[in-house]
């Protein structure tokens, strides 16, 4: 007898971990591409230029 | 207890990635996505290709959220009807705790999302359509009156709105012919997918328009919607959103609409159950296509007009 049955149950819990980590990732992605479009379009630039000084 | 026994309780349990992902109802998301698309792309303003799409998905996410939370809810009856007791709660692959949660959090994360990557306005479009989803509508009105389909069209309706919102930051009428657009559509769509599935509706004590006013009367209502959606539909063609390729369209859509809605009132129930409803389920097959191809020709309307050929100026 093998010392590890793979169970079914096993491949489903994975495919569901590995899915919950692709969302988590593309999250992130999404995140950090939207940071960059507002940042470099001037959305976070101070209302008052003499904040700056 | 055998290790076997056990092995097997937890393996009926344990829910894989598709069916927390069945949860979002991925078909009424498909809509949402591309109505909200349609108006966001209608809307005279240009929004960055990066925010658009986190905006759609954030929409999507919000219209899946509220899909989950109207499945917790609605379980008892989901488990008595054909149509949905295959879902993830009632054929037991998801907790209804699980169901909720999942619901919840979506709701929030996509809502300030939205807030975050749009504007203020467009997240509280979206908090209150799922609002209006989840509380007025399932909870409230679906098992409570027989007009429940016509005002929770509304929740179907409100996506191209939020996409108008994300793109202008304001409101004006064009956002709002679109949402009259799905929500004259949403009552004869569901009416005779009630005709057809006619045991569901009666089994789970939804007071569907079937079960409390009769098939007659349905089949009347069914004809008045379409005709007014007709009017509504094809007078758009005459606005800012509308043009000539909207015109042919919604000509052509709305006569053969309106040629189904009077053949399903012209038929008595004799008719229809000698054929299996044939006229019936054309009738919603015609619906999907309907309002599909409405959406599509104000996408081309609105692709079009940055080369000068949309609406009606070129001509």
């Amino acid at each position: 007898m093998a010392l590890k049955v793979e169970h079914e149950i096993h491949k489903r819990r994975f495919g569901r971990n590995m899915g919950v980590a692709l969302v988590l990732v593309s999250f992130i992605f999404v995140v950090f591409g939207l940071t960059v479009v507002k940042v470099t379009s001037g959305d976070f630039q101070p209302q008052k230029p003499e904040v700056q000084q | 207890m055998s290790d076997v026994s056990f092995d097997s309780k937890i393996a009926e349990r344990e829910a894989g990635f598709g069916d927390y992902f069945a949860l979002l109802k991925p078909r009424v998301m498909s809509l949402v996505v591309f109505t909200a698309f349609v108006g966001l792309l209608a809307a005279p303003n240009a929004v960055h290709p990066m925010i658009a799409f986190a905006s759609i998905l954030f929409i999507a996410v919000g219209g899946g959220a509220s899909g989950a939370l109207n499945m917790w809810w609605d379980a008892d009856i989901d488990r008595v009807m054909k149509r949905t007791k295959n879902r993830p709660i009632p054929s037991g692959k998801v907790d209804a705790d699980d169901a909720l949660a999942i619901g919840l959090t979506l709701s929030a994360m996509a809502v300030i999302m939205l807030a975050l990557a749009a504007n203020l306005l467009a997240g509280f479009m979206l908090a209150f359509t799922i609002f209006f989803y989840v509380v007025i509508y399932s909870m409230w009105l679906k098992r409570s009156t027989p007009q429940n389909i016509v005002i929770g069209g509304a929740a179907g309706a409100f996506p191209p709105v939020i996409g108008w919102v994300v793109a202008t930051g304001s409101m004006s009428i064009e956002p709002w012919l679109m949402f009259a657009l799905v929500f004259m559509w949403t009552p004869p769509h569901f009416w005779a997918l009630a005709l057809f599935m006619r045991s569901d509706y009666d089994d789970a004590g939804v007071p569907m328009l079937t079960v409390t006013h009769g098939r007659r009367s349905t089949r009347n209502h069914i004809l008045g919607y379409t005709v007014v959606l007709a009017i509504l539909a094809i007078g758009t063609a005459f606005t800012s959103i509308g043009g000539p390729i909207y015109f042919l369209v919604a000509l052509v859509l709305n006569l053969l609409f309106l040629k189904g809605a009077f053949d399903i009132w012209r038929r008595d129930e004799d008719a229809s159950e000698t054929d299996n409803f044939a006229v019936e389920r054309s009738f919603f097959k015609l619906s999907l296509l309907y309002l599909f191809l409405h959406f599509g020709a104000i996408l081309a309307e609105a692709l079009l007009r940055p080369y000068g050929y949309g609406g009606w100026a070129w001509l």
